[in-house]
């Protein structure tokens, strides 16, 4: 939604935290998780810690050496990134076509949106049963799965991101004339995408834990597959390594759409002092 | 029409035809539920022009603004707006995302679009700010920056609604002096909506007090601008009795001493 003062804030935001003090806080911030990091290590050294409830740090980063290695990784990795991002790209296409459908058209929208209202008080999780008899155990249900929980934050975020976009913004433009499309294009678009933005950065992360669900439907390949399959051989320390590239996972995806931002508002003052 | 009009003008200066009006509401009326905000309203501007609407809040400005600005229709009633018209909002309403020569073209489609703009934004004294973005600009910039996109229409009618009242004295002024000098070289009729007294007998040659949805009074300036000095004091009284404050001898200070 557009609104300056929360521009505004952001900008006081940035500005109340100068360089050389945050410096130092990062560099203060690291010290806990690296001694977190030291004393698994000791515990699992003196066998405090056994290797079957958890690998120590050291096994776990040979064990992520080896599975880049032998191309076990990068090849379950890119199954999972692939259902990720087949599912995301059709959850939030469709998010988007009936966001802009119900935003821009009142009688589409007193059609669908009551039915996206309903349809977001259904925990997806629950669905899983109802898409495996469906679909089955193979690819679809976890790319239904993903794209299904998708389409609401890309949804209710543009949708709101539509209807919040300033009426003297869309009047100034009417009475200079402009079509109904370009008012579309030139004034209700950009002003919703950093709505749709904030809905994209929701979707990302809700991608990742319905694949993180998905992928215990009996898998045969993806991190999902190799987390059921270490467990089985109480193997700690490859769980640990995909619980690692789960993580990264969601923090690439982060970054992207942080880079996307910068390019697409790159008009909003708090970006454009940095 | 009004182009043509203009060019003719010199030939007949002898007797000059009187020309056609390029704005004029016969007896409009708006009404939103049970409050008739525009009453049987009469109104006619000749070309290049320049009016000043006082009124209060409540008065029907705004609506008789969106009236001229083709915002609200006209539900078949007797009005006569010109095509072309471009209007210059207090908040100057330029699109955030869009650099500010994108804003000054907005919706049209010139051969250049950037040299268009830039031609504009040196007529208002900001063509150091072509690639600027909007939030970047001081209030002062944003209002040129307003002008110089209504101006690339060359509009017949130029609507300001209240364009100066949100900024500082001095920023005033100026903006004043260059809405004076935009006004000469581009022969626009201008309604100028506002409740600043000064500024309409500063600017307008006619200025018209709306109340309650009519036309309550009409004064008419003759003394050039630049020698309205005498005869400002008595139409400040008469203008400020218009809109309701009978006392003070049209002086500001005295007024206020004399409210309570």
């Amino acid at each position: 939604m557009l609104r300056l003062s929360s521009f505004r804030t952001e900008i006081a935001m940035t500005n109340a935290r100068p360089n050389d003090r945050r410096g130092r806080r990062m560099g203060g911030r690291w010290l806990s998780p690296i001694l977190l990091l030291l004393l698994w290590e000791a515990g699992s050294r003196t066998g405090l810690i056994p290797a079957h409830t958890l690998a120590a740090p050291s096994s776990v980063f040979g064990t992520l050496l080896d599975m880049l290695r032998s191309g076990e990784l990068p090849a379950n990795l890119l199954v999972s990134f692939g259902r990720a991002t087949i599912g995301l790209v059709i959850g939030a296409t469709t998010g988007i076509v009936l966001a802009l459908a119900t935003g821009l058209s009142r009688r589409i929208d007193s059609a669908i949106d009551p039915i996206m209202q309903i349809k977001r008080t259904i925990p997806v999780v629950a669905l899983t049963p109802l898409f495996i008899v469906w679909f089955g155990i193979g690819e679809t249900p976890k790319i239904a799965l993903i794209a299904f929980a998708t389409i609401f934050p890309v949804y209710l975020n543009l949708y709101q991101g539509i209807r919040g976009v300033d009426v003297r913004m869309i009047d100034m433009a009417r009475s200079y004339g402009l079509s109904r499309g370009q008012i579309v294009r030139d004034v209700i678009l950009p002003g919703a995408l950093p709505s749709l933005l904030t809905g994209l950065r929701y979707s990302l992360s809700i991608a990742i834990i319905l694949l993180v669900i998905a992928e215990q439907i009996n898998a045969s390949a993806g991190l999902g597959f190799l987390i059921n399959n270490a467990r089985d051989f109480m193997r700690t320390d490859i769980i640990v390594v995909c619980l690692m590239v789960y993580a990264l996972l969601g923090l690439a995806a982060d970054a992207g759409i942080r880079a996307i931002e910068r390019r697409a508002l790159a008009w909003r003052p708090n970006l454009l002092e940095a | 029409m009004g182009e043509v009009l203009r060019v003719d003008l010199p030939r007949h200066a002898a007797t000059p035809p009187p020309l056609p009006p390029v704005v004029r509401l016969n007896k409009f009326s708006r009404q939103f539920g049970e409050t008739r905000v525009l009453d049987d309203l009469d109104l006619s501007i000749a070309p290049g022009e320049f009016v000043a609407l006082l009124g209060r809040s409540g008065s029907g400005k705004t609506t008789l603004l969106r009236t001229l600005a083709g915002l609200d229709g006209t539900s078949d009633q007797d009005v006569t707006v010109p095509a072309s018209r471009a209007t210059v909002f207090q908040d100057a309403r330029l699109l955030p995302w869009k650099r500010v020569w994108q804003n000054v073209v907005l919706g049209l489609r010139p051969a250049d679009p950037r040299k268009a703009a830039a031609q504009a934004l040196r007529e208002v004294g900001l063509d150091h700010r072509l690639d600027a973005w909007p939030l970047t600009l001081s209030g002062g910039e944003a209002q040129r920056a307003s002008l110089a996109r209504a101006l690339t229409r060359k509009p017949e009618l130029l609507l300001l609604y209240e364009p100066f009242a949100a900024l500082d004295a001095l920023t005033r002024i100026r903006m004043h002096a260059l809405v004076l000098a935009l006004w000469r070289a581009h022969q626009p009729a201008v309604l100028l909506v506002t409740h600043d007294v000064e500024e309409a007998m500063a600017l307008a040659d006619r200025i018209l007090v709306l109340d309650r949805g009519r036309i309550a009074a009409e004064e008419r300036i003759t003394a050039p601008r630049g020698r309205r000095g005498p005869t400002v004091r008595a139409l400040r009284e008469t203008l400020l009795g218009h809109l309701g404050l009978e006392a003070g001898g049209g002086v500001y200070a005295d007024l206020v001493a004399q409210e309570h």
